[in-house]
Formats: C-alpha cells, sequence, structure tokens
C-alpha cells in the first residue's frame, strides 16, 4: 500500500512564477478524487508533482509505501503511443515493470479486452483512432493494475462518444478498487465521475468538499462563480 | 559524341565507380557509427553549452569539402602530425576526409530527430520508469526509418563532393580516382562521353537512394504511424 499520499507545505514555481502556492493535503485509498479548475489553474503541475514527474521548488511529497513507482500509473491528455502494435504498448509497459516474460502477453491481452481493444491488438497503435488510442493508453493502466491512477484531461480532445467509452473505462477502474484522481475543467464530467472534488484556482487549493455538496452549495466565491461560468478564463 | 553509350562498356568507368562506392559507404559507416550516439546524446543531455554545441553542429552541416581536404591533407602531409600513417593519396586518406565531412550531418539531424521524439516520449517514460540507457535506446528504435534519412544525406553528400576528395586523394588514375574527381578531369581534357557517362552514373545512384529512402519512410508511416 502506497496510499495515503501526503503533500506537506508543496509549491512549484518555474522562472520565478509560482504556478503551485504552499499547499498541503492527504488523499487517502477510497473514492475517487477530482482535480477542479480552469485551465491555467495549476491541475496538471499538481498531478505531475504527485505523480513524481516533477519535483516540487519546496515543500514534500511523501507516499506511504515502498516502491511507489510501479503502483501508480497516469494517462495523459494525449497519450503517448510507441510505434509498434496496441498489444506490444501494453507489454513495453508490463516489461518496464518487471512482469516476468512469461506472463506479459497473457495481462496485455486481458487489460485491451478490458478496454474493447482485443481485436485491434495487432494494429499499430498510432493507427488508431484518437479514442482507441486513449482507451489503449488506460488499457496500458490497468494492465500494471496500479494502486492509484492519474488522470490529466484524458477526454479533452476527443467527441462525445470516444468520451462515453472512457469514463465507463474509468468506472471500471473505480469500482476494482484502483484509487482515481482525475484533472478535468468539465464540470459534467466531474460530475458523473467524481467523489469528492479538489477547486485549484490561480495555483491554490480553493475547496475540497464532496462532488454532491461542491455543485449545490460551494464554499468559496471562486468555485461558485466558476460552476457558473463566469470566471475569468486563466 | 557518337561513341557515348560506348563508354558503359569500358571497364575503368566501373572500377571508377566501385571505387567511389568504397570510398563513400565507409565514410558513411564511420561516421553513423559516430554521428548517431553523438546526436542522441546532444538530444536528450543537458550540460553547460548545449546551445552552442547545437549552433555549431548545424553551422558545420556546410562545412565546404575543400576546406575539409586542405586540413586533412595538413594533418596527413608528411610534415603533419599524422604524417607517420602513410595515407595521405590513398583511399584511406579520402575516406577520412568524407566521415569528417558527413559526420556533423548525420549528427545534427539525428539530435533533430531526437529530440523531437523525447519531447513527446520523456513524460510518458518516466511515468512507466523507464530511464536512462534504456530509454535512449527506446526512442533511438521509435525514430530509426528518420534516422535512416539522416544516414542517407550523409550518403548523398559524401558521393557527390569534389573538393575534399581531390585534394586528399590526389585524383591518381586507377588509385584514388572517384567518379567526381573523374569528371572533373575528363571535362578538362575533352573527354566528355566518359565524363557524361560517369555524371549519369552518378546521378542515377543519388536518384536510387533517394528513393529508397522515400519509399521506405512512407511504407514505414503507413505501416507505424
Amino acid at each position: 500500500m502506497i496510499l495515503p499520499l501526503r503533500l506537506e507545505e508543496v509549491s512549484f514555481s518555474a522562472r520565478g512564477r509560482a504556478i503551485i502556492a504552499p499547499l498541503s493535503l492527504e488523499l487517502g485509498a477510497g473514492p475517487s478524487t477530482i482535480i477542479l479548475g480552469a485551465n491555467g489553474a495549476g491541475k496538471s503541475v499538481l498531478m505531475r508533482l504527485m505523480h513524481g514527474l516533477i519535483a516540487p521548488t519546496a515543500g514534500r511529497v511523501l507516499w506511504s509505501g515502498p516502491n511507489t513507482r510501479s503502483k501508480q500509473a497516469m494517462v495523459f491528455q494525449h497519450p503517448v503511443m510507441l510505434r509498434r502494435s496496441a498489444l506490444d504498448n501494453v507489454i513495453y509497459a508490463l516489461k518496464a515493470a518487471g512482469i516476468a516474460r512469461h506472463e506479459r502477453e497473457r495481462l496485455a491481452r486481458e487489460a485491451l479486452s478490458e478496454v474493447g481493444l482485443l481485436a485491434a491488438a495487432r494494429t499499430p497503435a498510432r493507427v488508431l483512432s484518437g479514442g482507441q488510442q486513449q482507451r489503449l493508453a488506460l488499457a496500458r493502466a490497468w494492465a500494471l493494475h496500479p494502486e492509484v491512477l492519474f488522470l490529466d484531461e484524458p477526454t479533452a480532445s476527443l467527441d462525445p462518444s470516444a468520451t462515453r467509452e472512457i469514463e465507463a473505462v474509468i468506472r471500471g477502474f473505480d469500482a476494482s478498487g484502483t484509487k482515481v484522481v482525475m484533472a478535468t475543467h468539465n464540470l459534467g464530467q466531474a460530475l458523473r465521475l467524481g467523489d469528492e472534488v479538489l477547486f485549484v484556482h490561480q495555483g491554490r487549493l480553493v475547496e475540497r468538499a464532496p462532488a454532491e455538496r461542491f455543485f449545490r452549495q460551494p464554499g468559496s466565491a471562486e468555485a461558485a462563480a466558476f460552476i457558473k461560468g463566469e470566471l475569468p478564463w486563466v | 559524341m557518337a561513341d557515348f553509350p560506348a563508354v558503359f562498356e569500358q571497364p575503368e568507368l566501373w572500377a571508377i565507380v566501385v571505387l567511389s562506392l568504397q570510398v563513400s559507404l565507409s565514410a558513411v559507416g564511420f561516421a553513423t557509427l559516430a554521428g548517431l550516439p553523438l546526436g542522441a546524446a546532444i538530444a536528450v543531455g543537458r550540460f553547460p553549452g548545449r546551445g552552442a554545441t547545437i549552433v555549431l553542429l548545424n553551422a558545420l552541416m556546410g562545412l565546404p569539402p575543400v576546406v575539409v581536404g586542405l586540413a586533412v591533407y595538413l594533418l596527413l602531409s608528411r610534415a603533419g602530425p599524422l604524417g607517420g600513417l602513410g595515407l595521405l593519396f590513398t583511399p584511406g586518406a579520402m575516406v577520412v576526409a568524407q566521415t569528417i565531412l558527413i559526420l556533423p550531418i548525420i549528427a545534427a539531424l539525428s539530435r533533430q530527430a531526437v529530440e523531437d521524439a523525447w519531447r513527446e516520449y520523456d513524460e510518458q517514460l518516466r511515468s512507466l520508469g523507464v530511464e536512462g540507457l534504456r530509454a535512449a535506446l527506446t526512442v533511438l528504435w521509435d525514430v530509426r526509418f528518420s534516422l535512416l534519412t539522416a544516414v542517407l544525406a550523409g550518403l548523398g553528400r559524401a558521393s557527390a563532393e569534389v573538393g575534399a576528395v581531390m585534394i586528399v586523394g590526389g585524383n591518381i588514375d586507377g588509385v584514388t580516382r572517384v567518379m567526381t574527381t573523374a569528371i572533373a578531369l575528363e571535362t578538362s581534357k575533352g573527354d566528355l562521353p566518359l565524363a557524361l557517362g560517369l555524371g549519369i552514373v552518378l546521378i542515377g545512384i543519388v536518384l536510387v537512394l533517394n528513393a529508397a529512402a522515400f519509399l521506405v519512410k512512407e511504407a514505414a508511416q503507413r505501416r507505424y504511424g
């Protein structure tokens, strides 16, 4: 178990500009967490700090257990696929995670089947459509059976039907016990998938509340403005 | 010009073509062995003076062959630092000169290809826990078709240049005479059929190489996206 994850006075600045103001929070196992905020609010940076892709300028990111890298996965807004088949992309991730060779193909096929891509196993990954590539990215994460899954606006560049498919897979992750942490600026998606909301505004964690209450009765003026669509878009 | 087609039956012409290919392919081999890792290392590495290194490398793509020829001549001449090797006016000297000429081309073009891919893959690979040499090898393998273009650009440059091989090879009949130097000599002597025949073969080789590179990249694009 690597959860709970604790952030202690974590801040991040680039070229002298503060992107994340000092922020402390704890994320435990269980219900999914949505990081909600406008474009440029710092959602992606916050998630990359948690996942360890960038180091905080100050403060500490603390996981509770060892081998944190292999127990978390991240799906990016634009999936990055290697120039090889869909199946081989999943197998590559399993190999990187140190899974024994004879196990890899079976696990990869299971994961592809989970996202409905088994028929495309031999198709070169980069030839797949945007929605299929994102499902493949989810399969690659699924195969690793992560304890925590980070999703950075996974449907921001997809059409509504591809978005529905992705959301179904994310619900599957949630049901299987993986802790889902997803950044989005899409209110509908936050409501559909989120159990709790972390509302981020200008690099600050403004509000943390159960999703249902957050949307019914936001506790801050910024959140209320964002929900009403009045927040200046930067 | 009546005997023009007959030049293709001269064994002399084909001996020149074979020597040209031997010299240029050897140079491409050496420049690739050194240039790909160099380009990849500059693409991925973060070190002081990196920007200046890239500018220098790009500028060196335009190295004038005669200047490279002169430098290698000074190195290899009897009184030069490497004079003891006795390489001057041998095919070996021509390989050295062409390797120096095309190394920056292969290194600079592969640096660009690897860096573009790296920018795209970096976060994903680190997220999967793949770093260092393993990440570099993954990226190199994924851009292998772009690297092929870099290598062929080097081969095109090597097989088409005159200045460097002329100076360090000396254009000695049957020893260091290659297509480009033979064309220059035969034209000045007035033997236009031989010069023209060699010119046609040279253009044909360059065309075939570029067509091959184009087809391989097209096929790869369709196959792997």
